[in-house]
């Protein structure tokens, strides 16, 4: 069985790779940019008293689910979302879904994904994919940071559906039930921009939101102090991976959300919201910049106190101007 | 970031060479492009380093159980990248629970069933875990 003409599109982030695959498939048509921002898929956030394998937890982006969930709801799409209790219920949900010949989203760990290279393989279980087909005992999957599609064993699936730890994804899967005849799409922006302003700027507690970055800078220039090279190199080289590795198309999705700024300005005619656009995307070559200057750090491991206090400043750079862009576009008169 | 100023550093490493991602970049309009990146030096780097610290833990958490200090159930959580509290949910037990599990004399005498559930969490057989470190 197999959901007929699905078409993989490559995409820099999974959720919103996956909700443009999704809603495209089912005849709405809707590029990664525009999902993430209708999604309100940007945000901050360091918690240095959670860790993360051993480091202390940095996320550039909103929590896992919301993206698809905003989206959905902001263009009145009817979708279908489950959690199951064990694997074999999940699978046969999955395939009864594929029989009706819809393609199904799910959440994962990329830990037991086979299909990905091992380099990226750790516990991380907000991971996005498609299956659009089942062939030969195995399931055809759109994986959307993949360029091509991928098959997966049944078994490897169920295990990487059902991992533990933080979140666990019970299975979750989602489907697309009806697309609406017509689509709002400059309200649901509208709404979006909002949403992500409000929470880089609102959040009353320091770990959440703009105020975050400022903690983090704060923290980094305590690292030659407080932590061994060793850990202080461990901290900065997390810090880089949430923010270049895999999934953010660069700049910690700065550069992604500045896409879709830009794709606003053209749907909605609006010259303020190219004009954002273009700042953004400078912002985003400062978050670039500090993390070019973060490896550079974080390979010599010297422990030079200098050199931590010039990363905490450029990470500065970065939350000050975000700010005042976040705070002009709070304003904007719709 | 320019479409031109898009990083092309390959990963090569754990397989890493083998997924090129995708970039948001501007183009010479300054009109947003995707553009297939195979990775960034930078980034390289940080992810090079999560592996060597896992390779270098692992390797001394060998040692100890070859010198008969740990059992072999801690070498395999780490190679599978699980902390404590991770394996404790996989095994359904608590965390001290785990650790005494971590003691040679206490492993040496854990029952085929428990031996089972943990040889399957790291997908291996109960021999290769008996075995390891002999």
């Amino acid at each position: 069985m197999s959901t007929n003409n699905f078409v993989h599109k490559q995409h820099a982030h999974c959720e919103s790779g996956v909700t443009a695959n999704l809603l495209t498939h089912h005849g709405l048509p809707i590029s990664e940019p525009l999902a993430f921002g209708i999604g309100a898929g940007l945000f901050f956030a360091h918690i240095p008293f959670v860790k993360v394998s051993g480091t202390p937890g940095t996320t550039f982006r909103t929590w896992p689910g919301a993206i698809f969930k905003r989206v959905a709801e902001r263009l009145e799409v009817k979708v279908h979302t489950e959690k199951f209790s064990n694997p074999q219920k999940a699978n046969a949900a999955l395939d009864m879904a594929l029989e009706a010949g819809k393609p199904v989203g799910m959440l994962s760990s990329v830990f037991y994904l086979p299909y990905l290279p091992e380099a990226f393989r750790f516990h991380f279980n907000a991971h996005n994919l498609i299956a659009y087909g089942k062939e030969n005992g195995l399931y055809n999957i759109s994986d959307p940071i993949l360029e091509d599609v991928a098959t997966i064993d049944p078994e490897d699936l169920a295990k990487a559906r059902f991992a533990k730890g933080t979140p666990e994804p019970k299975g979750f899967m989602y489907y697309i039930n009806d697309i609406p005849k017509s689509v709002d799409f400059n309200k649901a922006i509208k709404a979006g921009i909002k949403q992500t302003c409000f929470f880089m700027l609102s959040p009353p507690l320091p770990w959440f939101g703009n105020k975050a970055i400022g903690l983090l800078a704060k923290k980094i220039k305590g690292y030659p102090t407080k932590l061994t090279p060793r850990k202080a190199s461990l901290y900065l080289g997390n810090i880089i991976r949430m923010q270049e590795e895999i999934g953010t198309g660069g700049a910690g999705f700065r550069y992604l959300y500045a896409a879709f700024l830009q794709e606003a300005s053209e749907m909605m005619k609006r010259d303020d919201l190219a004009q954002f656009s273009t700042e953004l995307t400078k912002i985003g070559d400062d978050w670039r910049n500090f993390a070019y200057y973060a490896a550079r750090q974080m390979k010599n491991r010297s422990g030079d106190i200098v050199s931590y206090d010039e990363l905490s400043d450029l990470l500065n750079v970065c939350g000050t101007k975000e700010k005042d862009l976040f705070q002009r576009m709070q304003k904007i008169k719709w | 970031m320019d479409v031109n100023e898009v990083p092309q550093d390959p990963k090569n490493f754990k397989g890493a060479e083998n997924l090129k991602k995708l970039m948001y970049a501007t183009d010479k309009d300054g009109k947003y492009t995707g553009v297939v990146s195979s990775g960034w030096e930078a980034e390289n780097a940080a992810t090079k380093q999560a592996w060597d610290d896992v390779d270098e833990n692992l390797a001394k958490t060998e040692a100890q159980v070859r010198a008969g200090e740990l059992s072999p159930i801690a070498y395999y959580m780490e190679k599978n990248l699980m902390e404590l509290s991770l394996l404790a949910k996989y095994v359904g037990k608590w965390q001290w629970q785990v650790k005494r599990h971590f003691k040679p004399s206490v492993f040496n005498n854990m029952d085929a069933t428990l031996l089972q559930k943990y040889a399957d969490v790291f997908n291996i057989t109960t021999e290769e875990l008996k075995s390891f470190g002999k």
